[in-house]
């Protein structure tokens, strides 16, 4: 997933976050949900530890975007709450290049953590459940576009 | 350097995307477990249900790859047959060897599939070449693998005496060098990775963010404290910092990364079989990682022997993902035994 294209290390100035922090939190934490939804609908994600999800609550913040999503599991759905932060089970925090290559596999959230580049803070057992499960998934190929091709 | 002499790259495989990734990136066999406590990486969401490994086993093996299966810990009173139950799945999957540390499983592996190619895991703490050939008389093992605790002449001295392969640890985070006897997690929390399959479980470890510093707690007792620009560890007792005689160090153990690529020839030399890579619990990126670096230099050293070098991008890609901010060699150049 790496070839050719690699996520540089980098930091949005801190003035991208002052704005950031002051626009709505609602549309971040539905299109994080929804894009979760998206890979539960095409069974990515697997059953027996969506289960140990269920009514947990996430928090998700992105330092250097101020953006910060809330959600929780229920029903078989990820859905967007208003909690605050401190009731959250599980908190992640990390700047946006940090997060960007842990979702394109080029780095180990392991080593992100060593180097506290990746906050997690919570459940500690939850937060190795939902980061085995993400490196558990089988990212579907890109569909080959004719554009794409020499 | 004629390659069949070359040491095989095995490589951890935590879930399939690892196995892949470690398959794709030129692993010679990957090594792998069950989703329960009959492997000691037994992490929450870690590992292989049914449908993963079968689908792993057929990427490898179509690929010329072999699979090892992890079944090192140790079958607890009254759930023998689990353990049974693992080896049996294996030998149905057609891995190509279990890895193994219980004697009685042994037994019951080389009774039951005689055809079965077995591995003594590192749980198995054979660190003589009387332990291993005892393991090869017994149970018709024919491969061990070394606890990190030995010089690189004690290892020499096992391969010269024994019929048995021999591997051992070529990277990753260092236990403390006492595989399979160590008792620091059960003494915190009950759990260690011989009974339940997970050094240090993560329901019992708490990492508390407070201005300025992060704390870790194993049940309860304070294993380190870190400032924000200190890198972390592995909350595990054997990497804690802790006051002895006024002075507060790592008393047991510094956190760092085994990393053999400066000995690799000599490794090659002696008649290591095989290298084996620690990191069942990482990620994909991770393994992609590290096993093209090692392919990368096992390679070259198979391509002209003589001028093997270490790269610096070698070390700078392996010095990204460690544990810990330095690498060493661990026993293997020690002066002392
Ligand atoms: S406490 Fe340390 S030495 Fe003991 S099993 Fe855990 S990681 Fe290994």
């Amino acid at each position: 997933m790496t070839k050719g294209f690699v996520i540089p290390r980098f930091r949005l100035p801190a003035f991208v976050s002052a704005i950031g922090v002051k626009l709505p939190q609602w549309p971040h934490a539905l299109a994080l949900t929804a894009g979760l939804n998206v890979a539960v609908k095409m069974n990515l994600l697997p059953e027996d530890s969506l289960a140990l999800l269920e009514n947990r609550v996430f928090f998700v913040e992105v330092l250097d975007t101020g953006g910060r999503a809330c959600f929780t599991y229920r029903d078989g759905l990820f859905r967007p709450v208003f909690y605050a932060p401190e009731a959250s089970d599980l908190t992640f925090r990390a700047n946006l290049s940090a997060f960007m290559q842990l979702l394109a596999r080029q780095e180990d959230p392991d080593t992100l953590f060593f180097n506290r580049e990746l906050s997690i803070e919570g459940d500690t057992e939850l937060g190795l459940i939902v980061k085995n499960m993400l490196d558990a998934v089988e990212w579907p190929q890109l569909p080959k576009l004719p554009i794409f091709r020499h | 350097m004629l390659r069949d002499k070359l040491p095989e790259l095995i490589c951890p495989a935590g879930s399939l995307p690892a196995l892949k990734a470690a398959v794709d990136h030129g692993a010679d066999a990957v090594y792998l477990g069950y989703k329960n406590d009959t492997n000691a990486r037994n992490f929450a969401g870690l590992n292989f249900d049914q449908k993963a490994l079968t689908e792993g086993v057929r990427y490898a093996q179509s690929r010329g790859r072999k699979v090892l299966m992890a079944i090192n810990t140790f079958a607890q009173p009254g759930r023998v047959a689990d353990w049974q139950a693992a080896v049996d799945g294996a030998a149905d999957l057609g891995v190509d060897a279990v890895i193994l540390a219980d004697v009685g499983l042994l037994d019951y592996a080389k009774n039951r599939y005689p055809d079965l190619r077995l591995h003594l895991s590192v749980q198995g703490s054979a660190t003589s070449y009387e332990a291993v050939n005892f393991a090869h008389r017994e149970f018709g093992v024919r491969r061990a693998v070394l606890p990190r605790v030995l010089t690189l002449a004690q290892v020499e001295l096992v391969i010269k005496n024994t019929p048995v392969e021999i591997e051992i640890f070529g990277f990753g985070s260092l236990c403390v060098m006492n595989e399979g006897r160590c008792w620091l997690s059960s003494y915190a929390t009950g759990e260690s990775p011989n009974t339940v399959g997970a050094c240090s479980p993560a329901k019992y470890v708490k990492w508390e963010k407070s201005p300025g510093q992060m704390t870790t707690r194993l049940n309860g007792i304070l294993i380190d404290r870190f400032g924000d620009n200190e890198s972390a560890g592995y909350p595990t007792l054997c990497k804690g910092r802790f006051e002895v005689n006024g002075e507060t160090y790592y008393a047991l153990e510094e956190p760092t990364s085994l990393n053999v690529l400066e000995i690799l020839p000599e490794i090659a030399k002696i008649g290591v079989a095989a290298i084996k890579v620690e990191g069942r619990q990482r990620s994909p990126a991770y393994v992609a990682q590290v096993t093209k670096t090692l392919r990368a230099a096992l390679d070259a050293l198979a391509s002209d022997s003589e001028r093997y070098h270490v790269k610096p991008a070698w070390q700078a890609d392996l010095a990204k993902v460690s544990e810990g901010n330095q690498a060493t060699l661990g026993a293997y150049n020690r002066p002392w035994r």
